[in-house]
């Protein structure tokens, strides 16, 4: 996929305080026999958001509208088990343009980065009072501003620092993608089959 | 000269380029596809305009949305055999051997690679499934890949990836006899937690691991991502060439004679440097069973279900054992269960058949029990026959499924029903992951086998 771009978000939060959300959760494997990328919104945590009826389930969090935005918050290990990138396109087909949480699981990690999904790794006391922030005030507004790698929370006046490995930060900030680059150095990979020892 | 682990070595090996203040550019020598996390790659290189740059180097298979029943006929379910039809029309477009449904080499990505020579010792091997670790067993980096990464190797048999960090784990010591390699990595998987390993490549190293068959090895290597880990690897040794020989004599891939001086040179120098050190002792290794909703949450099988700590972990542990319909300080051994599943690409290999069936044999399947025995490949099936295993699971109330990924994700009709429980020998116990509401303890092929018979979670030892 192209290359997606990705500079400021501004946008409240959807809480989802529970840890190693494997991608089995975020999308269950029947939904999986699609041969797009597009249209696995409606799918996006099915098993939580909707009960064996296909009602929507009250309690979960997607169904309640006091919380909306395009920003969810997750708990620790947020993306773990499968490779799927369905679990990322079916995040961004629902509308999330980042997700933050204290420890990202790494295939979903590339993933995410892969498609202009930002992974905003804060540490876990931060995401705690983040938590607690997003109850007691819904519709407060963060702002992630990748260029200064900084997650701002204007309700409290605090920024909290985030890393993210440079390449992709750029690669992000100016919509390019690693396949653009990797069909730049067709003769470098050519050069390098030649001296390689294994047939 | 500089020490270097064996991961270090094979790493270096595959480095066409190192960007400056950005990821290295790895060569990769062996590309593993299936059906699910391949149309939306090949979709983008149409959109490029560009063709696959060495479709020698990829391989492809049908395995996890397949039925497990009746597979001369067409695939019932419409988008599942739209998607394995995709599959076949993408190979056939670009040029890359497909082993579908009805060849005698299909079966799981993971227990294919391996059976027919392609995965060898020194590679590096990717695939759009998490599970790839499983190569690892024969000292290769192998590492599960999304569909964005699936494109770049299609596109320039090359990915960007940053060096992990180096991890390794030693398991001193022998085990006991009826602990098996899945038990070995459920304990180090619920010593290190579901993220321990995140970041990490791990090199599993010591006597239990150097004592296991090239299928335990296997089935240690695949879990790895169970603990977060990038990859596993193990050493290659005389286990690993003989395996290789064998496949030689059979009619396979021939070792050429530097290959073999290659393979030699694979293994971690005495003195180099691990960014984390871990150690085990194989004699506190129990046959141990799952209790919760991710691998990380095991216990010996007779063990009791621990309770939670105090690190605001407290209500994603209980909201797991809540699924379960499980609470702390409960034992599980004696608990009555529904279903049986042997299969999966952790334990879908001939010696997990061979070990199940030491079980049953002569004895009974529980009437309360429905098993779902499902080999891992059309070889592994076959051999099954070959050897006679057939007569030993029929005589037992077992019948033998034809391969597939089938319950282990349960995307096609193999579905564990809401509320069951069932004792599996995949790779994961997620909420719902052999159907909605499904309840999965994970355990061995021998801990399933008994618990088959007992229609109860069961100790393997009594039945050996």
């Amino acid at each position: 996929m192209p290359g997606v771009k990705f500079t400021v978000l501004e946008s409240r939060c959807v809480p989802l305080p529970v840890e190693n959300i494997d991608t089995d959760q975020i999308i269950p494997a029947r939904y999986l026999t699609t041969t797009s990328r597009k249209g696995l919104g409606k799918h996006l945590f099915h098993d939580w958001r909707y009960d064996k009826n296909g009602e929507p389930v009250k309690e979960f969090v997607l169904n309640n509208p006091v919380y909306s935005g395009s920003i969810l918050v997750a708990g620790k290990n947020f993306g773990c088990g499968s490779s799927r990138e369905h679990a990322v396109w079916a995040l961004y087909d629902y509308g999330f343009r980042a997700v933050i949480s204290s420890f990202f699981a790494d295939i979903f990690k590339n993933n995410a980065l892969n498609n202009g999904l930002l992974p905003v790794m804060i540490p876990e006391e931060n995401l705690r009072n983040l938590f607690m922030l997003i109850q007691q005030h819904p519709d407060m507004k963060v702002i992630i501003d990748l260029g200064h790698q900084l997650l701002e929370i204007p309700k409290t006046g605090k920024a909290i620092r985030f890393d993210i490995n440079p390449w992709k930060k750029e690669c992000l900030l100016n919509g390019m993608d690693d396949i653009d680059y990797l069909l730049t150095m067709k003769e470098k990979i050519e050069e390098f089959e030649k001296k390689h020892i294994i047939p | 000269m500089v020490k270097k682990t064996l991961f270090d070595k094979i790493w270096d090996a595959h480095l066409v380029q190192s960007i400056d203040g950005g990821p290295d550019v790895l060569y990769i020598d062996m590309h593993y596809i299936h059906e699910v996390t391949s149309p939306q790659a090949f979709n983008s290189l149409r959109e490029r305009g560009i063709g696959v740059f060495r479709p020698e180097r990829t391989l492809a298979t049908a395995d996890h949305n397949i039925p497990t029943k009746d597979q001369h006929l067409p695939i019932k379910d419409q988008t599942s055999r739209k998607q394995v039809d995709t599959l076949a029309e993408n190979c056939r477009a670009f040029g890359i051997e497909f082993f579908g449904m009805q060849h005698p080499n299909n079966g799981i990505v993971h227990i294919i690679g391996p059976e027919l020579g392609y995965t060898r010792p020194g590679m590096t091997i990717v695939c759009g499934d998490s599970h790839t670790s499983t190569h690892g067993a024969f000292g290769a980096i192998a590492f599960g890949i999304g569909t964005s990464e699936v494109e770049m190797v299609l596109a320039s048999q090359c990915i960007l990836q940053y060096r992990p960090r180096r991890m390794r784990i030693t398991v001193n010591g022998k085990t006991g006899k009826a602990v098996t390699a899945k038990d070995i990595i459920l304990y180090i998987i619920s010593r290190l937690s579901s993220g321990g390993a995140t970041g990490y490549f791990v090199e599993y190293a010591g006597e239990a691991i150097e004592n296991l068959s090239m299928e335990g090895r296997m089935t240690i290597c695949n879990m790895s991502i169970e603990m977060g880990a990038r990859g596993g690897l193990i050493a290659p040794d005389d286990v690993t060439f003989r395996y290789l020989e064998d496949i030689e004599k059979s009619g396979g891939r021939k070792i050429t004679t530097a290959e073999r001086e290659f393979w030699k040179t694979l293994h971690t120098d005495t003195g180099a440097r691990f960014d984390r050190e871990v150690k085990f002792d194989a004699a506190d290794i129990r046959p141990m069973i799952t209790y919760g909703t991710n691998p990380g949450m095991a216990m010996p099988v007779d063990g009791t279900i621990p309770e939670p700590g105090n690190d605001g972990n407290r209500d994603s542990y209980m909201k797991s054992l809540s699924y379960m319909g499980f609470k702390p300080g409960m034992k599980l051994e004696g608990h009555k269960i529904d279903y049986v599943f042997l299969g999966s690409c952790t334990n879908g290999r001939i010696e997990d058949f061979r070990a199940f069936a030491s079980v049953i044999k002569g004895r009974k399947k529980s009437p309360e029990v429905t098993a779902l025995i499902v080999p891992g490949s059309k070889r592994v099936e076959k051999q099954i026959y070959d050897e006679g295993l057939d007569s030993i699971f029929t005589e037992a109330g077992f019948e033998i499924r034809q391969p597939g990924c089938s319950s282990c994700l349960a995307m096609n009709e193999d579905k564990i029903p809401a509320g069951k429980y069932a004792v599996s020998t995949s790779n994961r116990n997620f909420e719902g992951r052999q159907g909605p509401g499904s309840r999965t303890i994970l355990a061995s092929p021998l801990t399933a086998a008994a618990c088959a018979i007992t229609g109860k979670i069961t100790n393997p030892e009594e039945f050996l």
